[in-house]
């Protein structure tokens, strides 16, 4: 049995636990070294420890980045408020879990043919719009047509280019055909434009009226400023333990801080990462910090000197320090990358790929073989990339310097930096929101041919491995082919990329969460809503 | 009263060609900014084809001038048109946020009016002493600190720590007026002392200046009490440049909140505006500064009109 010292400190385990302090692995590994076995240590985790979801409340979430022209159409759904908006009154056909793999949303089952040529997907029965129709194989290609064909405003109409049919089956399940196959499919139905709305008699989506199948009911919605929502009791999956929701855009970071501090909100986005440490010791609040799938890239235009010589990329690569751009620029708050934009929150993550460190000794040696001693360029630059983004160049350079680099930060305006210095300027800063898995990442942005191939960079093998895994059904081949793709994009690629921005959101103590917080997006991929409760409710 | 009633009739025509002209310096000003409105609506994720399909929906692949005179020919007859970005109506976009704005700046003036007039009046009678002082060298740093950093200070004492008021002022349906008074007093408490100072300083200068003046050392001379010479004698001849320097402080409250309303989450006009810029979004953008340059124009008139009717001698010229 344990001693007096190990009960106090497995009360405290419990205690942390209760609060959603400590994850279920630690709380694992510290019950062992408390002297008690797996079987008794999962028993006080699931039972003890692990408080049940509680329903009540009103939830009150301050988000960042709302603007008044937001509006209900899906397809130019744009600000970070309103794609939290989004989850909470509407449904998606599938959803990402809190432990970063794919589940059901709307959809409750999906098949593919062995080529991933054509998917079905079967819609849940229970599933119900908040006006009480049942949600069919009509709405769902209602909603998909919304982002196809010539006229469509959509913003996701490049995810959906190689849809070339939608079929009503007859029996409530939708079967996709595709131009190409796809094993990433289902992976794609995530993205926050794919919202399913009613259909309208002429086939066309009622995105109008602002009714949707999610968790919550849309009450009142005052775009910019706050959006107002009760439960939807016909939900069709397990959760949305609040009875009311109160959404509200709080877009000044220091406004939304404070009012986490006074108790103003439950909840907020986006912490400003100089002020963490001190809002850290504030014992009301809890902050959750979740490695994610964005990412800050640094594409050099690979058909452009100098950097069109490999070896110049690759000295440029070797003369940044992660670690402290990690520690200084980010705080802390962001997982170290390695030059493949795949990260450790997508699926099928390349493990053992080495590191690459700063080296500017090798750095040196490249550039005497590229015949480019003393090099100097020009990294364009702008303050709304990402706050520090301005700091980090400046930081870069300094490290540069050690291999006989000079990098000329160049600070451009904030307006327009991405329709007139991204893909345009020979060397940029860029943020990436997240995407679901590494095929549509590396389709968007590294694909020879992709409008968006940042760096312009052209690799053969690269490109026949993308459409290979991108219709391979096998998990381990596909993860094979990520493998060997992750290592061409690191050794020959244009884009630097230091690291992997975390999630870094806070909550009052008395909300609770799961063990795990999705990756995809900020607040357990913006279902926090749905997912998390009051303790005291 | 009939000179009075020529002079506002040529002003409001004024008013209404300086509006024109700024309405077309607007325009044109929107036409600059680097991107425009598909790419912002769009934001990072557009592609060429949907840019061009957002753009013949909006009507964007009309030229300029063309643009510009269809709206033209809509705001003559006072209809503001439709938001490019939401199709929704921009009266309905901007109405209620200016009723808030206007109800924060009547909040904040129904304070900051009297007590600043109150104060310079009694700065002026105690010039020069320790409280003159302390109240100038107090008004002033008020008005040197930006109103953001006010604000923080201000939420920083009363909301975080001595929790008397909410740091941020969103307001809800249903909320009753105490309740609303108090949800919104510290942006209303930023911006009095933001424009106190002003106020305060013109007055007691104003005053100040007069009392060399033979009448007033007339009524010393009848034995009238200090703060009789000033608030009967002196202050009724200060009134023209105070109230130049209030309405002055009016169109502010209206015109410069931008700041307070990020700073407090106060849904005004100035975020609407901010946020009709980084979207393009131009008759917004158009119809939040005309009303802008409506309320100077307005109030500045406004401020004529009460300094003659003050003043016994504009008001009865030879």
């Amino acid at each position: 049995m344990t001693d007096i010292k190990d009960q106090m400190l497995l009360d405290r385990l419990a205690a942390a636990a209760r609060e959603g302090k400590i994850s279920r692995r630690s709380f694992m590994h510290y019950a062992a070294a408390a002297g008690l076995t797996t079987t008794a240590a999962t028993g006080l985790w699931t039972g003890a420890a692990k408080a049940q979801p509680a329903k009540g409340g009103t939830f009150r979430l301050g988000m960042h980045d709302g603007n008044t022209s937001d509006t209900h159409d899906p397809g130019t759904y744009v600000t970070f408020s309103m794609i939290q908006v989004a989850h909470t009154y509407r449904s998606y056909l599938t959803l990402i879990e809190p432990d970063g793999s794919l589940g059901p949303d709307l959809a409750s089952e999906w098949s593919a043919s062995p080529d991933a040529k054509e998917w079905t997907f079967k819609i849940n029965d229970n599933a119900t719009f908040h006006s009480g129709n049942k949600v069919t194989a009509n709405d769902v290609i209602a909603s998909m047509n919304h982002h196809r064909g010539e006229e469509t405003t959509s913003a996701a109409k490049a995810l959906l280019a190689d849809v070339e049919e939608l079929i009503d089956n007859g029996d409530n399940s939708v079967t996709f055909v595709l131009a190409s196959g796809n094993a990433d499919l289902p992976w794609l139905m995530t993205d926050y434009h794919l919202a399913i709305v009613p259909a309208n008699e002429d086939g066309t989506a009622n995105w109008q009226s602002g009714d949707g199948s999610g968790p919550y009911k849309m009450e009142e919605a005052e775009f910019g400023v706050r959006y107002t929502l009760t439960r939807h009791d016909g939900w069709h999956l397990e959760g949305a333990y609040f009875d009311d929701l109160e959404l509200i855009v709080l877009n000044d970071p220091n406004a939304r801080q404070t009012a986490l501090v006074t108790g103003d909100v439950d909840a907020v986005t986006q912490l400003e990462l100089k002020t963490l440490a001190l809002l850290q010791r504030d014992p009301n609040i809890e902050i959750d910090d979740v490695p994610s799938a964005a990412a800050i890239t640094m594409p050099m235009l690979c058909d452009t000197a100098p950097f069109d010589n490999v070896d110049v990329r690759n000295a440029l690569k070797l003369s940044l320090n992660r670690d402290e751009l990690v520690e200084k620029i980010a705080f802390g708050a962001a997982t170290k990358a390695n030059d493949f934009h795949h990260s450790p929150a997508m699926p099928y993550f390349p493990e053992g790929i080495e590191q690459r460190e700063y080296d500017p000794d090798q750095a040196k040696s490249l550039l005497q073989k590229a015949g480019a001693e003393g090099l100097t360029v020009n990294l364009s630059v702008a303050d709304s990339v990402f706050s520090g983004a301005v700091d980090m160049c400046v930081l870069f350079a300094e490290h540069a310097k050690a291999a006989g680099i000079t990098i000329n930060v160049n600070r451009e305006p904030n307006d327009g930096y991405y329709s007139d210095v991204w893909l345009k300027k020979p060397w940029c800063v860029v943020q990436w929101g997240a995407r679901p898995t590494p095929d549509v990442m590396y389709s968007l942005a590294y694909k020879s041919d992709a409008a968006w191939n940042e760096s312009r960079w052209q690799n053969e093998r690269f490109n026949e491995l993308l459409l290979q895994a991108k219709a391979e059904l096998d998990d381990t081949k596909r993860a094979e082919m990520y493998r060997e793709m992750a290592i061409l994009a690191k050794d020959d690629g244009g884009t630097i990329i230091p690291f992997f921005p975390n999630f870094v959101y806070a909550r009052r103590k008395n909300v609770q969460h799961g063990e795990n917080l999705a990756p995809s997006w900020q607040m357990d991929g913006a279902r926090a809503c749905s997912r998390w409760w009051f303790a005291d409710a | 009263m009939g000179d009075i009633l020529t002079l506002v009739g040529k002003r409001l025509g004024l008013g209404l060609i300086i509006l024109l002209v700024i309405s077309l310096i607007i325009f044109f000003m929107v036409e600059l900014l680097p991107g425009d409105i598909a790419q912002a609506v769009l934001g990072q994720s557009a592609t060429p084809e949907n840019l061009a399909a957002l753009r013949r929906e909006m009507g964007l692949d009309q030229p300029a001038i063309v643009r510009y005179l269809a709206w033209l020919s809509e705001a003559i007859t006072l209809d503001f048109g439709s938001s490019i970005v939401t199709d929704a109506r921009v009266t309905e976009i901007i109405g209620e946020r200016f009723m808030n704005t206007l109800f924060l700046a009547a909040y904040a003036a129904v304070i900051a009016v009297p007590v600043s007039i109150i104060l310079g009046v009694i700065v002026a009678l105690l010039r020069n002493s320790i409280f003159d002082r302390v109240a100038n060298v107090i008004s002033l740093s008020f008005i040197s600190s930006p109103e953001f950093f006010l604000g923080y200070i201000l939420i920083l004492y009363f909301a975080v720590k001595w929790g008397m008021f909410p740091a941020i002022a969103s307001l809800s349906e249903g909320m009753t007026f105490l309740e609303l008074l108090q949800r919104t007093f510290l942006p209303a408490l930023t911006l009095v002392l933001v424009v106190m100072a002003h106020m305060m300083r013109m007055t007691r200068a104003a005053i100040i200046n007069l009392l060399a003046s033979p009448y007033i050392e007339m009524a010393r001379l009848k034995g009238a009490p200090p703060w009789k010479v000033i608030v009967k004698h002196a202050l009724p001849n200060a009134w023209a440049p105070i109230i130049n320097v209030v309405a002055l402080n009016l169109a502010y409250l209206i015109t410069g909140v931008v700041l307070v309303e990020v700073v407090f989450v106060y849904p005004g006009i100035g975020q609407a505006l901010v946020d009709a810029v980084s979207k393009r979004d131009f008759p917004v953008v158009q119809a939040c500064c005309l009303i802008f340059a409506a309320t100077f124009i307005l109030l500045n008139l406004a401020a004529d009109v009460g300094a003659i009717l003050t003043n016994p001698r504009l008001r009865h010229p030879k």
